[in-house]
C-alpha cells in the first residue's frame, strides 16, 4: 500500500532532497561545535566545488570515478547481490589498463589504444569479481563476506607487484613508469584549448564521456535486453527466476562480472587518465563510496549521475574546505561525507511514513475543497 | 434484554486512498457464534485487526459486553475478553504446550511457580471445554488441529470470553474441522461469543447462528443462518448470481501425456518429501490432486515443471524422458508444451515488483517474438500483455500496472492466461483459486475445462476439497509424500477422500488418538 500512495516525483526526487539536507543540518552543528560558522563551511564546500574552473574540473574528475563505481553496485544490486568489493576490482582493473598501456604505448596513440585498455581493465575487473560470484552461485559462500576479502587480497597483491615486480627500475615510489604522453587520454583542458579555449588544469579527462556512456549501456542492458529482465527478476525474486527456466547461478556470475568490469573503469580515469601510470591506491575509496551512490541514486542511471556529482562535489568541496578553514580538518569532511552516506543511505526511508501522511492529509483537504 | 457481546458501530477506517472499513455496524449476541463472510478485500481482516488492536479505526464505536471500550493494542483488547485465533498459528514450536499458553501471561516471576498454576489452570480449561492436549508435548510435533486447540487454549487462558477464528480450517482436514465444530459448540454451550470469519459457505451453514456478508468494506447484509441458503449467501458476497457447481461434460480419456515413474525427492536436509510416486495424466481428463498442504503437492509440482531436478525416477512428457541424467530446466519443459500455474504465485508465479506486462512473458522471455537481435521487442510484450488481458478479464487492462496493484484474483488471471495462452498439451494448475475472489473462481474452472475439453491433459493441486470434487475427472490423495488412494471423481465424497488426507487407520494419527482420549 506505501508505494501506491506518493507519486514518483516525491519518491525519488523530494525525499533524497530532505535527506542530504538534514545531513547538512546535523553536518552543521557539528561545525558549530567546532566553533566554526557553518554558513561559511557551505560557501566554501560550493565555491571549491562549483565557483572555479579547475575547482570544477576536480569535482567532475571526482564524479567520473562515481559514476563507474555507482554503476558497478547497482547492476549487482538489480540482481539482489551487494557488491562490496568495488574497490579491489577497480584496482585490479586498473593493472590491465596500466599493464596493457604499458607494453603497446610505444607505438600505439591513445585512441587506438583506448579500446585494448578498455577490453583489458573489463577483464581484469570481471576476473577478480569472478571468483566470489562463483563461490555465491555455486558454493553458497556469501558474496558480502567475500568480496570484502577480495579487496583486502587485491591491495596485498598490488603492493607487491608494485613493490616488487612493476617499479621503474631506480625509483624509489612503487609506481610503474610513466606511459608514454601520446597514449594517455586527452584531458578536458586539452579538448578546450583544441577549441581555442583556455581553462586551468585539472584532472579531468575524456573518461567522463565513457561514465556517460556507461549509464545508456547500463540503462539498456536492464531494462531493453533478456540478461537485464533476468537480472532484475532474480533480484525481485529467484523463486520465480527458477520457476521461468532462468539459470540463476549462471546469470548471478555474468552480473557480477559485468559489476566488476564497470568498476575497473575507474581504471581508465585514474591510470590512463588522471595518473598516467599505475601506482599504489590510486581508486582511494571510490569503490566504497559507489555503495553510498548507488543507493541514493536507486540504483537507477540517472540518479546515480545525480548523487555521484553530489559526491564528487562534497570530495572537492570538501578539500577546500580543510585548506580554507584552519579548525577544520580533513577528518570533519570525512565526518560530512559520513553524514550524508548516513541519512541518504542507511536512514533514507525514514521520512516517508511521515511524508506519506502528511501527503494523504493534503490531497484529501485537496479532494474536499475541490468538491 | 443482555446486551450483545460486541456492538461495532459506525466503524470507518482508510489506508491511504482505500477505505477497507465504510460505516460498518455489527452486533455479535452472547454466547452465539457469528460469521463473517466476504471475498478477498472485502473488508473482514481489517474489521478483526481493529477489533483485536491491531489497527486504530478512523472513527466509530466498539462497545463489548455494552461496554464503550478503546482498544488500542492486543493487549487492551486481551484486557476486554476478547481472544484471537490466527491464521497462521502464533506458537513456539520448540515450546511445549503449557510454555506456548503461559508465554506473556505468567502469574509470578518465577517461572516454576508459573508452570504449576498454568498447568492447574490449563487442566480446568480442558475438562470444562473437552479442549485435551497434553500440557508437556512439543507444540511442533502435534498435529495441526491440535496446534490450533493450543492456539483456542491460549485465549482462553488470558480469560477470553469472546473468540475470533480467522479462516480457522484452511489448513485442516474434514475430520480435523469436525472435531474444530464440536469445540466451538462447546464453548458456545459455555456461552462464549465465536466470530468465525471464512470464505467458505459451507462452513457458514454448518456451524454459525447467524451470518454477516460484507462486500467493498461495506456489511451488505446480516441474515439468520436457518433462514439463508449458500446460493443467497454467494450473492450476496459478489454482488450478482454466480454459479457455484462447475459446468462440464463427462471426461473422454485419451492418450498419456504426462506420465510420473517412481519419483522420489528428498529436500537439502535429507527429509523426503516425494516418496516414490508414479501417475499418469490422460488427454481430455483433470486429475486432481487432494491433500493437506505440505504433503508433497508442492514437491511434485515442482519435479513436474522442472523447477527441481529429478533425483530418482523419471518423468515422461511429450515423448522425452527426463530423468537425473537428462536434467531439463522449466524453460526447456514449456518447450515440450507444459504449462504451470504455480501454487504459490507471490513465490514463483510472478514478480509482485514488475509491472504486468513484464510478469506476462515469465517463461516465455527468451521466445524470438518478444526479442530482437540484442534488445528485447518491447512493443510486442505490451501487445502481447494486452492481449492477454482481454482474452482473460483481467482489471484494471493496463499492462504497465505494477502486479502487485492488481486483486487476487487478476493476478491469477493473468498467471493462468499466460500459461495457457500457447494451448499447452499438459497443463499443472497449483491452487487454481486461492486467494481469488467467487467471480473469477467461476471463470477460471470454465477456462480449464475448456482447455481440457481442447483434448490437454490437465493436473490440479488443491487444498480446497470441494474444488477437486467438482473440477476434476480423478482423483489422487496424497498424504507424506506418498499417494494413498485413486478414485474417480463421481465416487468421491468429503468422507472418503478426508480419511485418506488423514491416512486414518496408520498409527501417524494422533488427532484420533485424541478423540478417543478426550
Amino acid at each position: 500500500m506505501s508505494n501506491k500512495t506518493l507519486p514518483a516525483w516525491i519518491d525519488i526526487g523530494v525525499i533524497p532532497l530532505i535527506n542530504v539536507c538534514m545531513a547538512f543540518a546535523v553536518s552543521g552543528l557539528v561545525i558549530l561545535l567546532i566553533g566554526e560558522n557553518p554558513i561559511e563551511a557551505v560557501q566554501y564546500i560550493l565555491m571549491g566545488a562549483f565557483g572555479y574552473d579547475e575547482g570544477i574540473g576536480y569535482t567532475l574528475y571526482y564524479t567520473t570515478n562515481f559514476i563507474f563505481t555507482g554503476l558497478a553496485v547497482s547492476i549487482a544490486f538489480h540482481a539482489g547481490l551487494f557488491n562490496i568489493g568495488g574497490e579491489g576490482q577497480a584496482y585490479i582493473g586498473g593493472l590491465g589498463v596500466g599493464l596493457m598501456c604499458l607494453s603497446l604505448d610505444s607505438f600505439m596513440p591513445w585512441w587506438a589504444l583506448f579500446p585494448f585498455a578498455i577490453a583489458a581493465g573489463a577483464a581484469f575487473g570481471a576476473a577478480w569479481a569472478f571468483i566470489p560470484a562463483y563461490l555465491q552461485a555455486y558454493r553458497g559462500s556469501h558474496v558480502v563476506i567475500t568480496t570484502i576479502m577480495f579487496n583486502f587480497i587485491a591491495s596485498a597483491l598490488m603492493v607487491y607487484l608494485l613493490v616488487n615486480v612493476l617499479i621503474e627500475p631506480g625509483s624509489m615510489a612503487p609506481q610503474t613508469r610513466s606511459i608514454a604522453d601520446a597514449a594517455t587520454i586527452p584531458s578536458i583542458k586539452e579538448l578546450f584549448a583544441g577549441l581555442g579555449i583556455d581553462i586551468s588544469n585539472s584532472p579531468l579527462n575524456i573518461s567522463i564521456f565513457l561514465a556517460l556512456a556507461c549509464c545508456v549501456l547500463m540503462w539498456l542492458l536492464l531494462w531493453h535486453t533478456r540478461l537485464g529482465y533476468a537480472i532484475r527478476m532474480i533480484g525481485f525474486n529467484q523463486n520465480a527466476a527458477i520457476y521461468s527456466g532462468i539459470n540463476t547461478k549462471r546469470v548471478i556470475v555474468i552480473t557480477m562480472c559485468i559489476s566488476g568490469a564497470m568498476a575497473a573503469m575507474v581504471g581508465i580515469n585514474e591510470v590512463m587518465g588522471a595518473q598516467e601510470r599505475v601506482l599504489l591506491d590510486f581508486v582511494a575509496g571510490a569503490g566504497f563510496t559507489g555503495i553510498a551512490v548507488s543507493l541514493m541514486g536507486r540504483n537507477h542511471p540517472i540518479g546515480i549521475v545525480i548523487a555521484s556529482l553530489l559526491f564528487g562535489a562534497l570530495y572537492q568541496g570538501g578539500a577546500e574546505l580543510s585548506f580554507e578553514v584552519a579548525n577544520i580538518t580533513s577528518d570533519l569532511v570525512v565526518v560530512i561525507q559520513g553524514l550524508v552516506i548516513l541519512f541518504c543511505g542507511a536512514l533514507s526511508l525514514m521520512i516517508k511514513p511521515g511524508l506519506e501522511k502528511l501527503f494523504i492529509k493534503l490531497t484529501a483537504a485537496k479532494e474536499s475543497a475541490d468538491v | 434484554m443482555q446486551p450483545p457481546a460486541i456492538d461495532l458501530r459506525k466503524i470507518n477506517k482508510s489506508f491511504g486512498p482505500v477505505q477497507a472499513n465504510k460505516n460498518v455496524n455489527l452486533k455479535v449476541a452472547k454466547g452465539s457464534i457469528h460469521g463473517i463472510i466476504g471475498e478477498n478485500g472485502a473488508g473482514k481482516s481489517t474489521l478483526m485487526s481493529i477489533l483485536y488492536g491491531f489497527y486504530e479505526a478512523d472513527s466509530g464505536e466498539i462497545l463489548v459486553n455494552g461496554k464503550l471500550s478503546s482498544i488500542r493494542s492486543s493487549k487492551d483488547a486481551i484486557y476486554a475478553g476478547i481472544g484471537m485465533v490466527h491464521q497462521h498459528f502464533m506458537l513456539i514450536e520448540n515450546f511445549s504446550v503449557l510454555e506456548n499458553v503461559m508465554l506473556g501471561a505468567e502469574l509470578s516471576s518465577s517461572l516454576k511457580e508459573s508452570k504449576i498454576s498454568a498447568r492447574e489452570e490449563l487442566q480446568r480449561l480442558s475438562n470444562e471445554f473437552g479442549l485435551a492436549v497434553d500440557p508437556d508435548a512439543i507444540t511442533g510435533d502435534l498435529a495441526v488441529g491440535l496446534q490450533q486447540r493450543v492456539e483456542i487454549l491460549k485465549a482462553l487462558y488470558r480469560g477470553a470470553e469472546i473468540l475470533i477464528l480467522d479462516e480457522p480450517t484452511g489448513v485442516l482436514t474434514p475430520q480435523e474441522v469436525r472435531q474444530l465444530f464440536e469445540i466451538l459448540n462447546a464453548l458456545r454451550k459455555r456461552g462464549v461469543s465465536v466470530m468465525l470469519i471464512t470464505h467458505k459457505l459451507q462452513e457458514i451453514l454448518a456451524i454459525t447462528d447467524e451470518v454477516t456478508v460484507m462486500r467493498g468494506g461495506t456489511m451488505v447484509a446480516t441474515r439468520e443462518t436457518a433462514t439463508t441458503t449458500k446460493e443467497e449467501l454467494a450473492e450476496l458476497m459478489v454482488g450478482r448470481k454466480v454459479l457455484l457447481e462447475v459446468d462440464k461434460t463427462p471426461a473422454k480419456p485419451g492418450k498419456v501425456l504426462l506420465e510420473a515413474k517412481n519419483l522420489t525427492i528428498k529436500d537439502s536436509s535429507g527429509v523426503t518429501r516425494l516418496d516414490n510416486v508414479s501417475l499418469k495424466v490422460h488427454a481430455g481428463e483433470i486429475l486432481g490432486i487432494a491433500g493437506v498442504s505440505g504433503n508433497g503437492q508442492t514437491e511434485l509440482l515442482d519435479v513436474l515443471s522442472g523447477i527441481v531436478a529429478v533425483q530418482q525416477g523419471s518423468v515422461v512428457l511429450g515423448g522425452c524422458a527426463i530423468d537425473k541424467d537428462n536434467v531439463l530446466n522449466a524453460k526447456d519443459f514449456r518447450h515440450l508444451s507444459l504449462g504451470h500455474v504455480a501454487e504459490d504465485r507471490h513465490k514463483q508465479g510472478m514478480v509482485t515488483d514488475f509491472s504486468a506486462r513484464e510478469t506476462a512473458i515469465m517463461g516465455f522471455q527468451d521466445e524470438p517474438e518478444f526479442n530482437g537481435r540484442i534488445f528485447m521487442n518491447n512493443k510486442a510484450v505490451t501487445e502481447h500483455c494486452v492481449k492477454l488481458m482481454a482474452e482473460f478479464d483481467v482489471r484494471p487492462g493496463n499492462p504497465h500496472l505494477k502486479s502487485a496493484n492488481f486483486s487476487g484474483g487478476n493476478q491469477q488471471k493473468l498467471c493462468i492466461a499466460r500459461e495457457m495462452e500457447r494451448k499447452p498439451k499438459v497443463l499443472l494448475v497449483g491452487q487454481p483459486t486461492r486467494g481469488v475472489d467467487i467471480g473469477a473462481i467461476e471463470f477460471i474452472h470454465q477456462q480449464v475445462v475448456s482447455l481440457r475439453d481442447a483434448g490437454s491433459a490437465v493436473l490440479v493441486v488443491s487444498v480446497e476439497l470441494e474444488e477437486v470434487m467438482s473440477l476434476c475427472d480423478r482423483i489422487i490423495v496424497m498424504f507424506e509424500g506418498r499417494i494413498v488412494g485413486e478414485m474417480a471423481a463421481a465416487d468421491a465424497d468429503a468422507q472418503k477422500l478426508g480419511l485418506l488426507m488423514g491416512n486414518a487407520g496408520s498409527e501417524s494419527d494422533t488427532s484420533a488418538q485424541e478423540i478417543t482420549a478426550s
